[in-house]
């Protein structure tokens, strides 16, 4: 990113270097080809998806929400499809989390920047961001032209830079827009805000997003792969001889010379480079780098300046792909005369991968085996027993039952501790002794007092271990939890 | 040190800082300049949020800011919201009857959700923190009960306490026998024994029952009843049972009658609103020995 300082061009004295470097802009060139097909094709996808999965419907029955995804802050719910998370199941997404930084590793260690060259939500609304200005202002030279112009503004320029402007902050709105609708049913939310009667903090959030998106897409653009992100230094500890990173062929494209004088040599018989020195690769890229110095942190690897570069190779009627997905294992293996190898599968893939799979397999593993029925259960600590005036002695519980099914139970509690020992929940009029009944509304937690009695001619050991067993009597679905029972 | 101005780094083509350590030299690489402005904005944000906000400490106090903003005035306010939230519920609760507020699932936890904080302000410091109790301070979470251990017995209790001052206060006490002269040093050791073995306790060696029987027919049966059954008119504990609030061997069995026994327990009528008296009531109900 630093300009190549010429030692001639440091001339003062008390030049101690500048305190700090202007920004210098980057007008990058259309391009078209393979790479920038597929650019556009996953920008219409990842978009797609942001801006319309709040709409998708998803039945859940009457009275739960029937958005697919859905985070519900005020009733502290996670909506994915058919999965509904609780707050204590929030360590669902530890494993998200590890799958998310592990298929990053996977995706550098078979063909580097992958992530940030396509995916990155940085880069997919820069591009977008990128291509508005393109079709309002024309492109990189024009561009560049109108930048450099020193004519005062006329209307037609004006009225190109707001027209830039105005579209720019209707995509970053609709970004902030798109954001909150994950939060609220879509459908009412959306009809709140054109009415103005939505929340605060709702257009407050379309708000903050709609700046960031039109500041960091609009103006900050590659400043934040170089600066701010630091995925460009992790992954540059991470990647390895093998992996398939955007490179150009110096075996191939040195040493660079004209087309014509390349014609000569060739017809000589002698080596020439095919890099005829177009510039293409740096017009097209959106960080302002050439790639022909080798690997560097500003590269984001999204190929575009293979789709340049190969377009000139078949104008001049050269093989494509002197600039590619390759390594430098591969171009010492061409300059020895040797077939380029690709090793995808190796040990680091093969571990990564397995990290995935079982990390993956997990999660779904305990999402499926998940249950809906769930209880707790609390010892009471003061007192611990109690002594009843007949000499029998009692335990209190606070038992919490969780049901996290879409319609209400009916649940029996049983408990399996001291012989002949008898149960009573508090508020609860058991309608077959000692087995309370009680209902627990769908998607609701119920906490309730138990008490446990037992005789006092059993006289049980110091602590006894306690099973409590809660049964939906319609559907049969159990769930149980262990304390003790304890004498005074 | 190098000179700098002209030293440039042959491999990248770039200037160097001069700082050089065992022959490796630092690439000169400026901060971008938007970053730099950002950090400057960000010196005059933090003198900005001085003036607005409370930020200095003074010798006794500290500089309040052009807003006059305090976070305890955020606390009031959130506490006074959070009072009208209640509020609604506590009316419902105080409008409601004890045994309905038993029987409603959604009052009950209120009840007990109110209670037992309350209880925990007003009532564990004597009766712990649970109602587990201690010696003269009874375990409500027992079932037995010195004036009564139904909803209402136990809200008149909180509310009226027991010798507490209070007109509509419980009234009765443990008279001091020893000390008063009624009994007799050998006539208490035998009317404790007889007490003992009334919950079928071990009894002294050569301890005369008959005399015990007729010692506490002529100066015990008058409260704690025929058999010593107890009376929660009176406070008078049942002397049948597992449950003693001042211990049952005979040494303090002896201290008691010789010196009776008046623990207080204060009203808290006038200190806790009728809601909170409700919800408290039903709460220590709900410690599992109600009746």
């Amino acid at each position: 990113m630093n300009k190549t300082v010429n030692p001639n061009d440091l001339t003062s004295d008390d030049d101690y270097g500048p305190l700090y470097a202007a920004r210098k802009k980057v007008y990058p060139q259309s391009v078209s080809g393979t790479f920038r097909r597929i650019k556009w094709g996953l920008m219409a996808f990842c978009l797609g998806i942001y801006y319309l999965l709040p709409f998708v419907r998803w039945n859940r029955g009457l009275g739960a929400p029937s958005q697919a995804v859905l985070i519900d802050l005020p009733n502290s719910r996670f909506y994915f499809f058919f999965i509904e998370l609780w707050p204590q199941e929030v360590y669902y997404f530890t494993g998200l989390l590890i799958v998310a930084a592990v298929a990053l590793f996977l995706m550098n260690s078979v063909g580097g920047r992958i992530w940030c060259g396509y995916l990155c939500p940085q880069t997919v609304w820069t591009d977008l961001f990128y291509a508005v200005e393109r079709l309002i202002e024309g492109d990189r030279r024009e561009r560049m032209k109108k930048d450099k112009s020193s004519d005062p503004m006329r209307l037609e320029r004006i009225s190109e830079i707001v027209l830039k402007h105005s579209i720019w902050l209707l995509i970053a709105w609709w970004t902030g827009g798109a954001w909150v609708l994950y939060f609220n049913d879509a459908p009412m939310l959306v009809k709140q805000l054109v009415t103005f009667q939505a929340p605060m903090i709702a257009y407050a959030w379309i708000g903050i997003l709609t700046a960031t998106t039109y500041v960091l897409a609009g103006f900050m653009r590659e400043q934040v792969c170089v600066y701010m992100c630091p995925w460009p230094r992790i992954q540059a500890a991470l990647t390895d001889e093998w992996a398939l990173n955007v490179t150009y062929r110096y075996d191939r494209g040195e040493k660079r010379t004209s087309v014509k004088k390349a014609a000569e040599l060739r017809v000589l018989g002698e080596h020439a480079g095919d890099c005829v020195d177009c510039y293409q690769c740096v017009a097209v890229c959106p960080t302002g780098i050439d790639i022909r110095n080798g690997p560097q942190l500003e590269c984001i690897q999204c190929g575009l300046c293979i789709d340049a570069c190969g377009n000139v190779m078949t104008k001049i009627g050269r093989p494509k792909r002197l600039i590619g997905y390759d390594n430098d294992i591969n171009i010492h293996r061409r300059q020895e005369g040797k077939a380029p190898v690709y090793r995808i599968v190796r040990p680091r893939t093969v571990a990564y991968s397995a990290i995935i799979a079982a990390v993956g397999g997990i999660m779904i593993y305990t999402l499926a085996t998940r249950s809906l029925l769930d209880v707790n259960v609390l010892h009471d600590r003061n007192p611990v027993a109690v002594r009843l005036s007949d000499g029998s002695i009692r335990n209190a519980y606070t038992v919490r039952l969780l049901n996290k099914s879409g319609y209400d139970r009916v649940i029996a509690i049983d408990a399996n501790g001291p012989a002949n020992a008898t149960i009573h929940v508090i508020g609860v009029d058991s309608v077959t002794p000692d087995r309370p009944m009680i209902v627990i509304p769908r998607d609701s937690t119920s906490e309730l007092r138990l008490l446990v009695t037992a005789p006092a001619d059993s006289n049980p050991e110091k602590s006894i271990p306690v099973r409590f067993h809660v049964t939906d009597i319609g559907l049969g679905e159990a769930a149980f939890a262990t304390d003790n029972f304890v004498s005074p | 040190m190098t000179d700098h101005h002209s030293d440039i780094d042959s491999v990248t083509g770039r200037s160097t800082t001069g700082h050089e350590w065992d022959g490796i030299k630092e690439l000169n690489t400026p901060l971008p300049r938007w970053w730099v402005i950002t950090f400057y904005l960000t010196i005059v944000w933090a003198i900005g949020y001085w003036l607005v906000y409370p930020a200095w400490p003074l010798i006794s106090s500290n500089t309040t800011g052009m807003f006059g903003y305090s976070s305890r005035a955020d606390v009031a306010v959130e506490l006074a919201n959070l009072e009208k939230i209640r509020g609604d519920k506590m009316v419902a609760l105080g409008a409601a009857s004890l045994a309905d507020i038993e029987k409603d699932p959604a009052l009950l936890a209120l009840a007990r959700a109110k209670g037992k904080t309350v209880f925990g302000d007003n009532c564990a410091p004597c009766h712990g923190s649970g109602g587990a109790g201690a010696k003269g301070y009874p375990n409500l979470n027992d079932d037995d009960w010195l004036w009564g251990g139904t909803l209402d017995q136990i809200m008149q209790t909180i509310q009226f306490g027991a010798r507490s001052g209070h007109a509509k206060a419980h009234e009765g006490q443990m008279l001091a026998f020893g000390k008063d002269g009624v009994l007799k040093g050998d006539e208490i050791v035998t009317v404790a024994n007889y007490v003992r073995s009334l919950s079928g306790l071990p009894t002294r060696k050569g301890y005369d029952a008959a005399k015990g029987e007729k010692i506490f027919a002529e100066n015990c049966v008058a409260c704690h009843g025929d058999g010593g059954k107890g009376n929660p008119e009176m406070g008078a504990p049942n002397l049948t049972d597992k449950i003693w609030l001042y211990g049952s061997d005979e040494a303090s069995l002896i201290e008691t009658i010789s010196l009776g026994r008046a623990g207080v327990m204060p009203a808290w009528e006038g200190r806790l609103d009728p809601a909170t008296i409700k919800a408290m009531a039903v709460y220590v109900h709900s410690l599992g020995g109600g009746k």
